[in-house]
Order: structure tokens, then C-alpha cells, then sequence
């Protein structure tokens, strides 16, 4: 009786191209950017699109990397893991990617706006690094 | 640190920043399917939310939906939502405590009495006085009721927790029921499954732990965000579907070229739950995607809707025996009829009777 | 009774009842046609009855000049209907799927986009004959309960087909029980309604060509 495994074997593999396999799924979220981009440039009004939600076939996520591109600007946080921050090259269309101690994404949006609110400091951060400046300082003049 | 802070207090405890929560926040709003501008108003919600007691039965069920949480792929974070609540007791991640535990359990019930969330995981076996699964020595039934009683909500995880799934299935010799079967008086929130997505799980209680509420509920108790719609609605191979190219048998052209999944006994247009989206694994893949029709885990009954792979247009019952059978019948009838009236037909020959007008 | 129940009723024995109806129904009627006795005419054949009745069968099939210019609005729209719905039912792929699980042999599907023009033409069809049904006062007097019933009947799968391929209305799950309730109150409905003409026309249309033909005559 020959094991289960002889038969996984001649089960022949075949590569899924991604290159090219497309649903038509990009095409339409290119316009919904284009509609808050033209929003943020006509009032200011800023948007987000969580690409988590989106159905997207295999290597269409890829697709939209390639096809975004990269921009002049990229930061890199630190806070419980990592986290990317580029500006796509349409300035303006940022793509935020918030990475676990792990490696995993926890969150993917892309971000219409001037500045994505995660680069900014926070108003309660600045006030406890204000209290600790205020202490170094005052150890500083009393040794 | 008292296990019962605000979670603002525990995070500036642990020196952690608030551009770190609010990066926490985005991925739970993300998590909850909420839109991801609603990040703030979690971290303004979140900041001052006081950690609430969580008791865990498992009951008639397979573990597999504790093990589809425990092995969520963000650890961190997630845990960071367990850190958020304080889990008095698990039955099977506790299991070596036996007496303990028990006594731990107890405590919680009573310190925490109309305040605590209650979520469970199996269903419940009901002939012969539940005897078909007890916990040290004591019915799930019992179990149960007693641990409703001081609930504030109850949240029923997997599709034997909501629906009563496997035990459920035909015959159920057990009798086994639901949790909304049994408790009548407390609100209840499905997260059906087989198991169920555990961003799904971990995203309800976020939401609760968030706004105090449970969210809002499907006609069959399910949270709408991530239920509301169906796979169907929301998979990458609708374009295959509306032109009509179905894979007709696994492994031929169109299954390889990833083909509609129809044809194969796709559940997916009657199935409501967060698959095509959300997916399994990290995002990894879900069951069409990987060249498997949905089975339908998340709707009531899946187990007994006819095979896996008989498409959704097609009779679940062997229809050919039936209609041949019918066949026969009807020719049985008229048969049996023209005999009868061949006795009519020879005396209207002997009888030389003309054929009139009226005859035809 | 919960929705996922309802579906696999409908879909189990739901439809074997529907199809015992409709196919005992049927061919007892069609084989009560030929095996009750009938008095022999006694009168000398001048043709052949059997050549007489195919002949028939297939000249009382395509439209005659005679019949079309009196009513053509009725000949035309109603040769659109039967053959659109002819079309949906048999060539969509989840049709396809349900019959072969039946009959045990496959055919070759039409393009779904295809489908839903047929479906449209038929459903419209479906409507201006009962407009003119209602207008025309000719036929709105020879008109009975059973023609607006088998109307209704009928055109109850067209709608909810559409509604369900497209989307639109009800849920999938509703509007699919809701699709496969019109079907299978039709089938049971045609053995005992106008609709068993499904067979029956070409029985009667066998009968008059027999009859005439024994006699000599061609009609």
C-alpha cells in the first residue's frame, strides 16, 4: 500500500503569474482615489480608503504597489512595530502600513490628505515630553 | 496595577505613547470594519474604558474556535485587547487548574454580578437532562444558565454556539440547541463559523469594549459589520460569474484559470460573513480563492443543505428515480383505465355505433 | 422554520413533489389521448391518417398566412415568448445544472449577458400579450380565470429569475426560494390547466391531421 505522500508528489505545481491576473478590482479603486484627491484639492477635505476591506484578487495588491509607485517622501515609526509611510508618487495619496512586533500588517489604508495623522505629533505626547524636558532642565541647573 | 484601570492609566503606566495607541486604534477600527477615519473616536473612547470581567465556557464544540483565536496572527495586538480585558476564566486554556479555576470563576461571577461579559463556545446538549457533556460534574445546561444570570451580554462563538452546527446536524442525538435556544432574557451576539474569523471575534469584543454596546445585529443575531453581506457580494471572482465561465470539475482549465466556484457547490450567494474580505491566515487566502467552493459554515443548518458540491440551481435529492418513478405511474393509470374501458369500446363495435360529433 | 431550511425543502423534496405531479399529470394525459377507446370509424380511409397527422403537426407549427394577418400582434409576440422562454430555461448554466442533475446528460450554456436580453424580450412579451389580451375585446371576452392564472404562473419564474441574476430586490437566499416556489407552483399546476398544451398541441395537432387524412384531405 503505497503512503498518501507518493501521490502529493505527481500532483504537478503551477505558479499562479500575478503579473497579470487582474478582475478589473484596481481600475475602479484608481477613480475612487481620483474622486478624494480632487476633493482634498478643491476643499481640503481629506479621505481614507481601507484597502483590509477590499476584495482584491491574488497579486492585485502588488499591482497597486507598482502602480502607485513611490513619491519624495517616506517615514518609518516605531511604535508597537513598525510602521511604513509613503507618498505614492501622486502627491497627496499617502499609503500607511502598520506592521506588529511580528511582521504581520494590522492595518492598510491609503490616505488622502496633506499629512497623514500618524506622522503628527500628539498633543498628550508633546506634553509628557514637555514635563520631562522641564525635569532634565531643572536637574541640569541643580547638580 | 489594579487589573481594573481605565486603559489610559495602564498605557501611561507602561510608557506607552499615544501616536502607539493611536496606531493600535487604526488597526482595530480596521479590525471592526469600521471606517478607518473612526480611529479617533475609538482612542477617545478607548482611553477611558475600565476593563471588564470575561468568562469563557466551552461546551459541546471541537476547540476549534479557541484555537482560531489563539492563533491570530497579531499577537501583539491582539493580546493587547486581552490585556484590555481581564479573562477570570477559560476553561480550556485554563484546564490544568482544576479546582482552582473553578473557584476563580466563581469569584468573578459573583464580584462582577450584571456586569460581566459571558462568552461561549459549543452547544448545548439537551436529552436526558444534558448529561451528554458536563464539566466537573456539573451539565453545560446548568453551567450556563447559572453563568447568564449575572451576564450583561453573551457572546456565542462558532456556528455550534450560535446555530448548534455539528452536534446539531441529523439525527443530533444529543439534542443539542443553540445558546439563543436556551437563554431567552439576556441580549446575545452570534459570531457564527466553523470556525469563525478570529479578527470577527476579537473585533466584537474591541467594539464593546469601545462603546459599551454590543453592535448592531442581523435578523439571526450577527454583528451586520461583518455579516452583513455575502460572499458572494464581495468575491474577487464576481467578474467570472457574470460572464459565465464556471470551472465544471476541480483541476480542469477553468478551476486552474480561477473560475467561478458555482458549478463546483459554491455556497457563497446564500452565506453571509466576512470571508472575501477579511480572509483567513493573515489575509493569506480563503476557501475560493484557494479553488474551494464556500460550504456555508456561518448559516444555520450548513451541515445538513445537501452535499458540498452540488450547486445552489440543483435539487439536493436524487431527482431521476423520482421522475422515472412518476413516469411509470402515470402510465400505470392511463393503462389501467383504458382496460376498464375496453369492455365500453368492444360493445359500441359489436353494437355497430357510429362515431358522432360528440364522441371526439 | 429559518431560511436555510426552507431553501434545502424546496430544493429536496419540494421539488421531487412538484415533479411527481407534473410528470404523472402529464403523461397520464397524453397517453388517456391515445389509449382510451374511441368508436372505429367504420367509413373507407382515402389517405393516410398517419401522414395526415405528422403533416399537420408541422404545417399548424409555423405561422400561416390566414391566421397571421388577422392577428399578428397575438402570432408574433406570441412566437417571441415561447421561443425566449424556451431560450432562458434551457440554455442558462444554473438551469443546465438543475436539468442535467434530472435527464443525466449536459448541453453547452449561452452567454449569461445573452440570457438577460432573452429574459427582458420574454418578460416584455409576456406583458404586451396581456395588454392585448385586456384591450382586445375579442379576446377579452373569450378570456377565463384560468388564462390570467397560467399567465401569472408563468410569468412569476421569468421575474424572479431576472430579479435573483441581477440582483436586485430580495436577497440571494430569499429570492431564491422565492424562484424555485414559482417553479414548482407551475409544474404543478400544468397538468391541470391550459398549460398541459405544453403536450398537448401536438397531440391535437396530431389528431386533426389523422382525421383528415383518413378522409384525404390535407390541412
Amino acid at each position: 500500500m503505497s503512503s498518501p505522500n507518493d501521490n502529493l508528489k505527481t500532483i504537478p505545481i503551477y505558479a499562479q503569474d500575478t503579473d497579470e491576473y487582474s478582475v478589473g478590482n484596481i481600475r475602479s479603486l484608481l477613480v475612487e482615489i481620483a474622486t478624494l484627491l480632487d476633493k482634498l484639492a478643491v476643499s481640503g477635505e481629506t479621505g481614507m480608503i481601507d484597502l483590509n476591506s477590499l476584495p482584491l484578487a491574488p497579486g492585485e495588491h502588488e499591482q497597486l504597489r507598482h502602480m502607485l509607485g513611490q513619491g519624495e517622501v517616506t517615514a518609518h515609526i516605531e511604535a508597537i512595530g513598525p510602521s511604513e509611510i509613503i507618498e505614492t508618487r501622486y502627491p497627496g495619496v499617502w499609503w500607511v502600513t502598520h506592521y506588529n512586533v511580528e511582521g504581520d500588517i494590522v492595518a492598510d489604508t491609503l490616505e488622502i490628505t496633506t499629512i497623514p495623522e500618524i506622522i503628527k505629533s500628539q498633543a498628550d505626547d508633546i506634553n509628557t515630553g514637555l514635563e520631562l524636558l522641564q525635569d532634565q532642565i531643572s536637574d541640569e541647573v541643580q547638580p | 496595577m489594579n487589573q481594573h484601570d481605565t486603559l489610559g492609566e495602564r498605557l501611561a503606566q507602561q510608557g506607552i505613547s499615544r501616536r502607539a495607541f493611536l496606531k493600535f486604534c487604526t488597526a482595530m477600527a480596521s479590525m471592526m470594519a469600521l471606517p478607518p477615519g473612526a480611529a479617533t473616536a475609538i482612542a477617545e473612547a478607548l482611553i477611558k474604558a475600565k476593563r471588564p470581567s470575561v468568562i469563557w465556557l466551552s461546551f459541546q464544540e471541537c476547540t476549534g474556535c479557541t484555537e482560531s483565536l489563539t492563533r491570530s496572527h497579531t499577537p501583539t495586538l491582539e493580546n493587547l485587547i486581552f490585556d484590555m480585558i481581564s479573562l477570570d476564566y477559560h476553561h480550556t486554556l485554563q484546564a490544568a487548574s482544576g479546582f482552582g479555576a473553578e473557584k476563580s470563576r466563581e469569584d468573578a461571577m459573583q464580584e462582577f454580578f450584571g456586569k460581566y461579559l459571558l462568552v461561549v463556545d459549543g452547544a448545548i446538549p439537551l436529552h436526558k437532562d444534558g448529561v451528554y457533556s458536563t464539566i466537573a460534574g456539573r451539565t453545560n445546561l446548568d453551567l450556563l444558565q447559572e453563568a447568564s444570570k449575572g451576564a450583561a451580554a453573551i457572546i456565542a462563538v462558532g456556528t455550534c454556539a450560535t446555530f448548534g452546527g455539528i452536534p446539531n446536524a441529523k439525527p443530533n442525538p444529543t439534542g443539542a440547541v443553540a445558546v439563543s435556544d436556551i437563554i431567552k432574557d439576556k441580549p446575545i451576539v452570534n459570531i457564527s463559523g466553523c470556525p469563525p474569523i478570529p479578527a470577527v471575534i476579537t473585533g466584537v469584543l474591541a467594539h464593546y469594549l469601545t462603546f459599551g454596546a454590543l453592535p448592531e445585529l442581523d435578523d439571526l443575531g450577527r454583528p451586520r459589520s461583518y455579516y452583513g453581506e455575502t460572499i458572494h457580494d464581495r468575491c474577487y471572482r464576481r467578474p467570472f460569474y457574470d460572464q459565465g465561465k464556471f470551472a465544471k470539475s476541480f483541476d480542469d482549465e477553468g478551476a486552474r484559470n480561477g473560475w467561478c466556484l458555482f458549478e463546483l457547490g459554491c455556497k457563497g450567494p446564500t452565506t453571509h460573513n466576512s470571508c472575501a474580505t477579511t480572509k483567513w491566515n493573515g489575509k493569506t487566502s480563503f476557501p475560493i480563492e484557494s479553488g474551494h467552493g464556500c460550504l456555508g459554515c456561518s448559516e444555520p443548518n450548513f451541515w445538513d443543505a445537501g452535499s458540498f458540491y452540488t450547486p445552489l440551481s440543483a435539487p439536493t435529492v436524487d431527482m431521476t428515480k423520482v421522475v422515472a418513478g412518476a413516469a411509470v405511474a402515470g402510465a400505470g393509470v392511463a393503462a389501467a383505465l383504458s382496460v376498464a374501458d375496453r369492455a365500453k369500446k368492444r360493445r359500441a363495435q359489436q353494437s355497430h355505433e357510429k362515431l358522432t360529433t360528440k364522441d371526439l | 422554520m429559518n431560511q436555510q431550511t426552507l431553501l434545502e425543502f424546496v430544493r429536496g423534496p419540494g421539488l421531487q413533489i412538484a415533479a411527481v405531479v407534473f410528470v404523472l399529470g402529464m403523461v397520464y394525459r397524453l397517453l388517456q389521448l391515445l389509449l382510451l377507446g374511441r368508436k372505429k370509424n367504420l367509413a373507407t380511409p382515402r389517405g393516410s391518417a398517419l401522414r395526415g397527422g405528422l403533416r399537420t403537426m408541422w404545417h399548424r407549427s409555423i405561422p400561416s398566412p390566414g391566421l397571421t394577418s388577422r392577428g399578428y400582434i397575438t402570432v408574433i409576440t406570441g412566437y417571441v415568448f415561447h421561443i425566449g422562454f424556451m431560450i432562458t430555461l434551457l440554455f442558462l448554466s444554473q438551469h443546465i445544472e438543475l436539468l442535467s442533475a434530472v435527464l443525466k446528460f449536459e448541453w453547452p450554456a449561452l452567454p449569461p449577458g445573452l440570457i438577460t436580453i432573452t429574459t427582458i424580450v420574454t418578460i416584455a412579451a409576456m406583458v404586451t400579450l396581456l395588454v392585448h389580451r385586456f384591450t382586445d375585446p375579442v379576446k377579452r371576452l373569450l378570456s377565463d380565470y384560468q388564462d390570467y392564472l397560467t399567465w401569472i404562473l408563468t410569468f412569476l419564474p421569468l421575474l424572479t429569475g431576472f430579479l435573483l441574476k441581477q440582483g436586485i430586490g430580495l436577497g440571494y437566499q430569499q429570492m431564491l426560494i422565492v424562484h424555485i416556489i414559482t417553479l414548482e407552483l407551475l409544474l404543478i399546476a400544468t397538468p391541470f390547466t391550459k398549460l398541459a398544451h405544453m403536450l398537448t398541441t401536438f397531440s391535437a395537432r396530431w389528431y386533426n391531421g389523422a382525421i383528415a387524412g383518413y378522409k384525404g384531405i390535407k390541412v
